[in-house]
């Protein structure tokens, strides 16, 4: 409660001082009975006290710069109607409120709370159940989403929608949220400039997070866990990943972090954990993989497609599976430096570097690749053997994709 | 005591008993002879159940003994070859084969007899070859039972520890007990059996008294009687 | 309990104890138990690191065990055979002879396997640890193997008078069942690789002790590679709890198998 508290009271001194707004109240026994009365009752910068109680309003439209604050969290329940809340001016706040029962359409996508070509906004301590879309910023610039819980009950992709979405968007920060079972837990197209962090998605039908055409963007400290897909960063260039878990993605087209077309990207300090695929990499270039620790994944990276110039130093890699599959035999990138648990070398120089190259694709990877039910041959005495020998001699494996300094201690 | 019926037992194409019948009523010492391959130990371990017989029957004490293992029981046997387990000591042996068989022993005074008490804390591993068949003998004399077995009892004993054997044997036999005994020492048997089993190919070829083989044979002494019956044979 | 199987039982114990008390006193049980009590401080000292080292073994073991089980089987059964001719003449039953005698043998195996790896896994802070229950099942299917293998070496050496030959078959059975198996299983994969294989590729596993062994250790280390892959008799074996009854349960009839068998073939045996 206390952490919930202060950015309210700083806010309300902040509204109260700057603005200088009258309040309405809105509640059964008020004179002000519903929220689209309220709104029409409204002025430029008035704050709407929601009490406690429940609302059963959809299409609540929001033209003017009005905080629409809820007392105790009342109900906003749109009755599977259709949108419910859609802002369409600048300026606007929506604080504690309870929204549930959006309608869902084929033709259009119904949010929760819609933001339209909007500047300055800010969404905060929202509860959304019983959702199509959550949270929906479109053409909108300088907004913060922050510390709302957004929980659906998707089951398949064709009809759910996306817990935050945005298209188009700029400088918009999306922090302390918790997404849990919609299609993509949090979407971006087109927009750039964004930052993504200390966010929960898990449990969602698609992605986690989802990525297509956005530039320059951030995201760091979210926990992904138990997504349909995993992360899917496509198409978009100078992405920063920085700090975040991706666990437990498991499934046949699973992966913690789905990179496709991805240029100039930084990915580190990330933890990879139990995913069928850690990261899986298509035609990605010039991406700076370091301090990233991959464990108990099936792949801790598969590497399908053209990727050059990448580089992995000081990665961790514990009991992965496989640790690197490839499926050409080109290889234009670097790994150095990086702590490999499957490492068998030894140290005679005692300068923490393992005196022999590690050769992080086993002959096996291929096999399974081209057979996969071989899969339940992993670990047989017989696969160590054909492992070994082309660990003397590679044929299958590209010659120079070897780690030539690997570290003899988990790096920190 | 013992009754055997049409008795055959091949290993492989190897027939080692055919048809052999015997009876053995109670009280006596019975030596089983006969060359090498004549089946003897085969009619032994037949009767202690450790061959399984392909046809026939075998009764001991008035039990059939097929599918039963009571009934040893009431048999002391004498193996061949006494290589016991080599990392246990010869007290725990004892020991061992007493829990096993649950019944009243008099070990001690056997033990006495044959000096054995220096070994009693000693491996069976490393025992001599004497000293191991007079533990074999301690184990297979301790207890009470109708029926004795010996299989080459006199192998590797001193003189000395084989007359205390021939008396342990004599002093059985007035306690009223069947005992099967098969050995080469022809003075052996001589000296202590009471009736002769000769085994040839696989059948009885001769049942009865010393006396009977001496006459049968037309020879007056016992080892020509037994060589005698072999030639007969060979020139059969 | 019936009167007779109570005996029986007890005096199977009673070989069983016997048969454990002789070879708690040979030297090869400490060989083996000083083996596992190495290997299991080198792997510690070399990875300082409880998962890894407990991730080492579980490669190590599922070939090892077997290989030291069919050998020391076949070794026991052989040497203790005039110990078995002495049991024979007592009044026992044969199959409590022979099933205490192996009973005797896989527990001082497993002993020496539980306490090998056991003391410096302990010593090193299993407890604390939460490898636990990985090692719980290295030592399970350790146990398991034993069990398995050294009834197979018993059923090898009661079928073969000849030393030498019954020591050859137990070193072929290993052999074939540790890598053969595994190459002809992977070379009919690629062979029929357009067929679906899921199905095939399970029962093939059900057929070697060792590859269900390594199932079992798949399904706790590798089970986020197993469910990359699409076949939905795959995906329900090895995404719930099917795959560790199934293997469970097959290892179990590994077990019994061979010792009914052993108990079967004893009783018309002759020696």
């Amino acid at each position: 409660m206390i952490v919930f508290k202060l950015p309210l009271t700083v806010f309300i001194l902040f509204m109260g001082a700057s603005l200088w707004g009258k309040t309405i109240e809105v509640c059964s026994s008020c004179k002000v009975k519903s929220i689209k009365e309220g709104v029409a009752l409204a002025t430029d910068f008035d704050t709407l006290l929601v009490k406690k109680g429940t609302y059963r309003e959809f299409n609540i439209v929001i033209d003017k710069p009005l905080t629409l604050m809820g007392e105790e969290f009342p109900v906003i329940d749109g009755e599977d109607q259709g949108e419910i809340i859609t802002i369409t001016s600048d300026n606007v706040t929506v604080d504690g409120l309870f929204i549930i029962n959006v309608g869902t359409s084929y033709t259009s996508d119904y949010a929760a709370i819609r933001v339209v070509k909007s500047k300055n906004f800010l969404i905060q301590n929202v509860v959304l159940e019983k959702l199509f879309f959550g949270i929906y910023l479109e053409k909108s610039q300088n907004g913060r989403v922050y510390h709302n819980n957004i929980v659906g009950d998707a089951v398949e992709e064709f009809n759910s929608g996306n817990g935050i979405q945005l298209w188009y968007c700029q400088n918009i920060e999306v922090d302390q949220n918790i997404v849990q079972h919609v299609r993509d837990g949090i979407y971006l197209e087109f927009s750039d400039n964004i930052t993504i962090k200390n966010n929960t998605s898990s449990n969602n039908v698609r992605y986690g997070l989802h990525f297509m055409f956005s530039n320059d963007d951030i995201y760091e400290n979210n926990h992904f866990e138990n997504n349909g897909a995993g992360v899917a960063v496509m198409f978009s260039k100078k992405i920063r990943m920085l700090n975040n878990v991706f666990r437990k993605n498991w499934g046949t087209a699973s992966f913690g972090l789905l990179l496709k077309e991805i240029n100039d990207a930084e990915i580190s300090g990330n933890t990879f954990e139990e995913n069928t695929i850690g990261i899986n990499i298509e035609g990605s270039n010039r991406i700076a993989y370091e301090n990233n620790g991959f464990i108990k994944n099936g792949w801790a990276i598969k590497v399908r497609g053209a990727c050059y110039t990448n580089s992995f130093r000081n990665n961790n890699f514990l009991y992965n599976s496989f640790d690197i599959s490839y499926n050409s035999k080109l290889n234009d990138n670097v790994f150095e430096k990086n702590y490999w648990s499957n490492y068998t070398g030894y140290d005679l120089d005692k300068d923490g570097i393992g005196d022999v190259p590690y050769r992080p694709v086993k002959l096996f990877s291929y096999i399974v690749n081209r057979t996969p039910e071989t899969i339940v041959l992993l670990r047989s005495l017989f696969m160590d053997i054909i492992d070994f020998s082309e660990k003397v001699s590679p044929v299958f494996t590209p010659d120079n994709l070897l780690d030539a300094m690997p570290l003899m201690k988990k790096s920190e | 005591m013992i009754q055997i019926d049409s008795l055959h037992k091949n290993f492989g194409k190897n027939q080692v008993l055919s048809n052999l019948d015997l009876e053995i009523h109670g009280g006596g010492i019975f030596a089983v002879l006969g060359p090498n391959g004549s089946g003897k130990t085969t009619l032994i371990k037949s009767i202690l159940g450790m061959v399984v017989p392909n046809k026939g029957s075998i009764t001991v004490l008035d039990k059939r003994i097929k599918k039963n293992w009571k009934y040893r029981q009431e048999i002391d046997y004498l193996p061949q070859i006494a290589n016991f387990p080599g990392n246990l000591r010869v007290k725990e042996l004892i020991r061992m084969i007493k829990d096993l068989r649950q019944k009243e022993s008099k070990e001690l005074e056997l033990i006495k007899l044959f000096g054995l008490e220096p070994y009693l804390d000693k491996k069976l591993g490393t025992l001599s070859g004497g000293t191991k068949q007079k533990v074999n003998i301690v184990l297979t004399f301790m207890f009470d039972s109708p029926l004795i077995i010996l299989d080459e009892p006199t192998t590797g004993l001193d003189p000395a520890s084989l007359i205390k054997l021939k008396q342990l044997i004599l002093q059985e036999k007035n306690r009223g007990k069947t005992i099967l005994i098969t050995t080469h020492i022809m003075q052996f048997v001589e000296e202590m059996a009471d009736e002769i089993v000769y085994l040839l190919e696989g059948n009885i070829y001769f049942k009865g008294s010393v006396e009977q083989l001496m006459t049968k044979t037309k020879q007056t002494d016992f080892e020509h009687a037994i060589a005698a019956i072999s030639t007969q044979t060979a020139d059969a | 309990m019936p009167l007779r199987l109570y005996q029986h039982k007890q005096l199977m114990l009673k070989i069983l104890k016997y048969s454990f008390y002789d070879l708690m006193r040979s030297r090869w049980s400490y060989v083996y138990f000083l083996f596992y009590l190495a290997l299991g401080f080198v792997l510690l000292f070399l990875n300082n690191d409880l998962s890894k080292a407990v991730i080492t073994l579980m490669n190590v073991i599922i070939v090892l065990v077997p290989l030291i089980s069919t050998i020391f089987g076949v070794m026991y059964f052989y040497n203790s055979k005039e110990f078995t001719e002495l049991l024979l003449a007592q009044p026992l039953k044969r199959s409590s002879i022979f099933l205490g005698q192996y009973l005797g043998v896989a527990s001082s195996l497993t002993m020496s396997l539980i306490f090998g790896l056991g003391i410096p896994f302990v010593l090193y802070g299993l407890f604390r640890s939460d490898t636990i229950w990985d090692f719980s099942l290295l030592l399970i299917t350790g146990a398991f193997l034993t069990l398995i293998f050294t009834a197979l070496a018993f059923n090898i050496a009661l079928s073969n008078e000849n030393k030498i030959k019954g020591f050859g078959y137990a070193v072929l059975l290993w052999l074939f069942l540790a890598v053969i198996y595994d190459g002809l299983f992977l070379l009919s994969l690629i062979v029929f690789e357009d067929y679906p294989l899921d199905s095939y590729s399970l029962v093939a596993t059900m057929f070697n002790p060792i590859d269900l062994s390594r199932t079992l250790i798949l399904l706790k280390l590798d089970i986020s590679a197993l469910l990359g892959y699409t076949g939905a008799v795959f995906k329900s074996f090895f995404g719930t709890n099917l795959g560790l009854l199934v293997s469970i349960a097959m290892l179990l009839i590994w077990t019994i198998l061979p010792i009914w068998r052993l108990a079967y073939k004893s009783k018309r045996k002759d020696f």
